[in-house]
């Protein structure tokens, strides 16, 4: 379980200024839930990650109200986040002593979708998907009840990016709470139950998926889904 | 998984198959130009009394009357058959005298690189895990003033320290006066290579610990680090755990292609530690203008660094499975 309410970071600048990225952001993941967060890049989505892991950098300013009931871990966006001198197996390992927890990494693997040889591979014989995939399963094997997953489809192709959202759409029917962090707003509609809106930053709206063109209040909002969702040929037509 | 080693293996023997040829000739040359003449040195103080018929049986019976090409071919039959030639100061064939000095020599040089290992790479992790902190600084002072410090020096200091002010240590030879190293016990032995193994140790430790520090600090810096740190794993245990594992594998190649500047140092530390390995022998046959002996060491020292370098790919190889497909 997961509540943030009016979550702000700020950073003090050399100059002694204040700046504020981030501000105003509340949000809730219960036990089961989906929930979608979404903007643009520099839109503040990695700082909510960071403020929630504890692993902001020194400088920055914490402030608003961060609730954690059970274990939250997060599968970070860049596939760099995995040691490239260790096994698979071995990460997942490591990530589950940290936790205090004997780790199954055999049956992460199946939950998961990867075959069991996975585990012996290094992470630069993995694909792109499988990385991202291996990611989640590090994250997953501290126990946690609640997992964030920043930019999970980031630079995957469509059917890899489809196949890790199913994942993370099944894993909270599972019961686990997930809070996905992405610009892929399609794609996180479809699999997301709400989803918060955020642009430069302060939150603009939550909205339930179903809302999703039609009931749209903000035009920011309803601007970054026809930004994403215009086909070729609407394109040609507009030129 | 073996097709890398493979390779690497057959890529060095051709590297081997001209580089020694060219060695050879290089060295040949060398000692064919050095000024000393080896019948000077040879009769020594009498050398006055010593008539030009004199010189010239010596030289003819030594085949130094050869033009250099002639000499060279010679040199090379013998090597092929196993014939390294005789040493003029030590009055034994080559092969006797380095089969005799090349114990003591590598022991030192053993003993000397794991001191300077387990040193360079603790001092490494742990200015990694206190970085832009006291100690990271300390340590790198520590690194630069150890890779300014001349060998010879060290040594005195190492000397003036334990052997004449603490009295804790020899400050000479391989055994205790009046035994030979045979008959001294292994206590005693080992109490002799102590400071002989110190001083050479230093010439490896300097860029060992700033070399690890790089390594562990990228890796402590990198998303894996704050992967694991996010998820409640502490400092210490990044750069001891994971860490020593990204440091591990290119300190060991820089170490082990340092193994020429290893056997260089001993030259030095065997001379000031009158310790009787092959460095102290190349003192005594340089002085000598004992020419087959000094190819004969030339040759043995070019072998070993060769086969420093070829365990530094390999260990760099084994330790990181990124580089086994290049």
């Amino acid at each position: 379980m997961l509540r943030i309410e009016d979550l702000s970071v700020a950073f003090r600048q050399h100059d002694g200024r204040l700046t504020r990225p981030l501000a105003g952001v509340s949000l809730t993941v219960g036990p089961g839930d989906c929930a979608g967060l979404v903007g643009g890049s520099g839109a503040g989505k990695s700082l909510i990650a960071e403020a929630l892991t504890g692993t902001l950098p020194r400088n920055a300013e914490l402030s608003g109200r961060i609730e954690v009931s059970g274990r939250i871990a997060l599968a970070p966006q860049a596939v760099t986040a995995l040691d490239p001198l260790a096994r698979a197996g071995t990460q997942i390992a490591r990530l589950a002593r940290l936790a205090r927890r004997r780790a199954d990494p055999a049956a992460l693997m199946a939950r998961l979708g990867l075959p069991e040889a996975a585990l012996r591979a290094y992470p630069h014989e993995l694909s792109g998907g499988m990385a991202k995939r291996v990611l989640i399963a590090t994250a997953l094997a501290t126990g946690a009840g609640t997992l964030i997953a920043d930019e999970p489809t980031l630079g995957l192709d469509p059917e890899a990016a489809d196949r890790i959202m199913a994942l993370l759409g099944g894993l909270a029917a599972d019961g686990t709470g997930v809070l996905i962090i992405s610009h892929d707003l399609p794609r996180l509609v479809a699999t997301a139950t709400r989803v918060t809106v955020l642009c430069e930053g302060r939150p603009v709206e939550t909205a339930p998926a179903a809302a999703f063109p039609e009931g749209l209040t903000h035009p920011f909002t309803r601007a970054l889904w026809d930004a994403q969702t215009w086909t070729a040929t609407e394109w040609a037509e507009a030129c | 998984m073996t097709g890398w080693l493979g390779r690497l293996l057959v890529e060095r023997l051709i590297r081997l198959a001209w580089l020694l040829p060219l060695a050879m000739a290089g060295l040949f040359t060398l000692v064919s130009l050095a000024p000393v003449d080896p019948i000077t040195s040879y009769v020594g103080a009498r050398v006055a009394e010593v008539g030009p018929d004199q010189r010239a049986a010596i030289a003819q019976a030594w085949g130094l009357d050869a033009p250099a090409p002639e000499r060279f071919a010679l040199w090379l039959g013998h090597i092929a058959r196993g014939d390294l030639g005789s040493s003029i100061t030590f009055n034994a064939p080559v092969a006797q005298v380095l089969a005799g000095r090349a114990g003591a020599s590598l022991t030192l040089i053993a003993l000397a690189f794991l001191m300077s290992f387990a040193v360079g790479l603790s001092l490494g992790l742990t200015a990694a895990a206190t970085r832009g902190r006291w100690p990271d600084r300390a340590i790198r002072g520590f690194a630069v003033v150890l890779t300014a410090s001349p060998g010879f020096w060290v040594a005195l200091l190492l000397i003036a320290l334990f052997a004449v002010g603490l009295g804790w240590l020899p400050s000479c030879c391989a055994a205790p006066p009046g035994l030979t190293a045979d008959e001294a016990d292994l206590a005693a032995r080992l109490r002799h290579l102590i400071l002989p193994a110190a001083t050479l140790s230093v010439v490896g430790t300097g860029p060992l610990i700033l070399h690890s520090r790089a390594r562990a600090a990228a890796f402590l810096e990198s998303p894996a680090a704050r992967h694991l740190a996010a998820h409640g794993a502490r400092p210490g245990w990044l750069a001891w755990r994971p860490g020593l594992r990204h440091a591990l594998g290119p300190a060991l190649a820089v170490h082990l292609a340092g193994t020429g500047e290893l056997i260089g140092g001993s030259v030095l530390a065997e001379t000031v530690f009158a310790w009787p390995g092959l460095g102290q022998a190349t003192v005594r046959a340089a002085l000598g203008a004992d020419a087959p002996l000094l190819l004969g060491i030339a040759l043995a020292t070019l072998v070993v660094v060769f086969l420093g370098n070829l365990a530094a790919d390999i260990a760099a190889r084994l330790l990181d499975p990124r580089l086994r497909q290049a």
